[in-house]
């Protein structure tokens, strides 16, 4: 019996990654990182800051930066929903850069609330990982 | 009667527009699929949202607890409108299509003696609300600088309703836009986003599984619907897109083919009125000619 299911990840402009045979999935859940694999229970939960890890049946792992988003694993089939994420492969590391000035700049600023700071260090630490590599 | 010369001017310039209008259709196509194609792709997402939305409220048990963008004010003295419409004109009845159901949404709410408050997104809707209701329109949103619609652009929308809900500067939040349907057909719609109404279709019976939520079901929907809110105007403004394109494509397609017919009326009035000359000049030489 095969040990895969099915990813669906999506952004608001379209329909971003969808796999039908992955392994594993690590996702940077709010309250800390979250595995899953098949037959998962069916859980709802949203995302921090952080890297999307996703390993499919050629055991090739691929990784993802996410800044915010929800999941939803029902019957097999796990929806991500988020508005930014890239290919740390792919990108840009200038652009990566931009975003981590942004991220430092907002982090300065005393009158956000302690869940947006906290999200923001979250931001910042995972983007500085990024760099040095 | 005009004149030979009259009439062959008005030819060539009836010609000449007609070459406009021919040219602005065919752009409107090319921009149609894009925005056709963009507005599927950005379907999944909203859906999705939806489900998983659904999904949370239905778990919450304790109304009162429940975050107030899911369950109002409990109070709807207030009203603001978000009426989307395009930036440019010559699109059919695309603009006044959604004016005209938000005007009607607006007079009800007067009659009711509520207070109105509008936020104008384009500026053709602006352009036609001014006139009658100035004094209500609050902010003039305008995104004629980004080329195609993105996701940031919903986002600052959204921004501002939020921002503007936490203020409590208004109970219940409604959006007018097209939605796409066809080429020929664009529905005006009215949609209720805040406190968000629960959608009248039936769920799905393995909608009804039980989830885990971590973090609790509140603080997830409390972080998602305001997500959600840009969601549905970057939504909004999708179908709106299309709908502007497939409008234009419609409107100048008639218009190429009215063209058309002037020039085929006209072509046929000249021809007559050159006959006529020409018939009247042979008559004077031949008279002319008799008399001698």
């Amino acid at each position: 019996m095969s040990n895969s299911f099915k990813l669906d990840i999506v952004n608001p402009e379209k329909s971003f990654l969808s796999k039908e045979d992955v392994i594993e999935v690590v996702v940077p859940a709010f309250e800390g990182d979250m595995g899953f694999l098949k037959d998962h229970i069916s859980i709802i939960s949203f995302l921090k800051p952080g890297l999307l890890k996703v390993v499919d049946a050629t055991t090739a792992e691929e990784t993802y930066y996410v800044e915010d988003g929800i999941i939803e694993f029902k019957n097999n089939c796990l929806s991500v929903l988020t508005s930014n994420i890239f290919d740390i492969k792919k990108v840009d590391k200038n652009k990566v850069k931009d975003i981590l000035t942004e991220a430092e700049k907002d982090s300065q600023n005393n009158d956000i609330s302690d869940q947006a700071r906290y999200l923001n260090d979250q931001k910042i630490e995972v983007l500085k990982s990024l760099t040095l590599n | 009667m005009p004149s030979l010369d009259d009439l062959k001017k008005r030819i060539s310039s009836v010609k000449s527009t007609q070459k406009i209008t021919k040219a602005m259709k065919m752009v409107a196509a090319a921009k149609l699929r894009r925005a056709q194609e963009n507005a599927e792709k950005g379907r999944p997402y909203s859906e999705k949202m939806n489900n998983i939305i659904l999904n949370l409220s239905s778990g919450i048990l304790d109304k009162e607890s429940a975050p107030k963008l899911l369950i109002g004010t409990g109070e709807e003295k207030i009203h603001l409108c978000i009426v989307m419409t395009s930036d440019r004109g010559l699109c059919g009845g695309f603009n006044s299509n959604i004016i005209k159901k938000a005007k009607l949404y607006f007079k009800k709410i007067l009659d009711d003696n509520k207070t109105l408050k509008i936020i104008t997104v384009g500026s053709k809707g602006y352009d036609q609300l001014k006139r009658t209701y100035k004094d209500y329109i609050i902010e003039k949103i305008s995104f004629k600088e980004s080329k195609n619609i993105n996701y940031l652009d919903a986002d600052k929308v959204g921004k501002i309703i939020i921002d503007r809900f936490k203020e409590k500067e208004f109970d219940v939040c409604a959006i007018f836009y097209n939605q796409f349907k066809n080429v020929i057909t664009q529905i005006p719609q009215e949609q209720q986003i805040i406190p968000l109404k629960a959608s009248e279709e039936k769920k799905d019976s393995s909608s009804e599984d039980n989830y885990e939520f971590e973090p609790e079901e509140d603080e997830i929907l409390s972080n998602l619907l305001p997500k959600n809110i840009s969601t549905q105007i970057f939504k909004a403004m999708l179908e709106n897109s299309a709908s502007e394109q497939g409008s234009r494509m419609t409107a100048m397609d008639n218009a190429t083919r009215n063209a058309g017919e002037m020039v085929d009326k006209l072509t046929i009035q000249y021809n007559r009125s050159r006959q006529a000359a020409i018939t009247k000049e042979l008559i004077e030489i031949i008279s002319g000619a008799e008399s001698l």
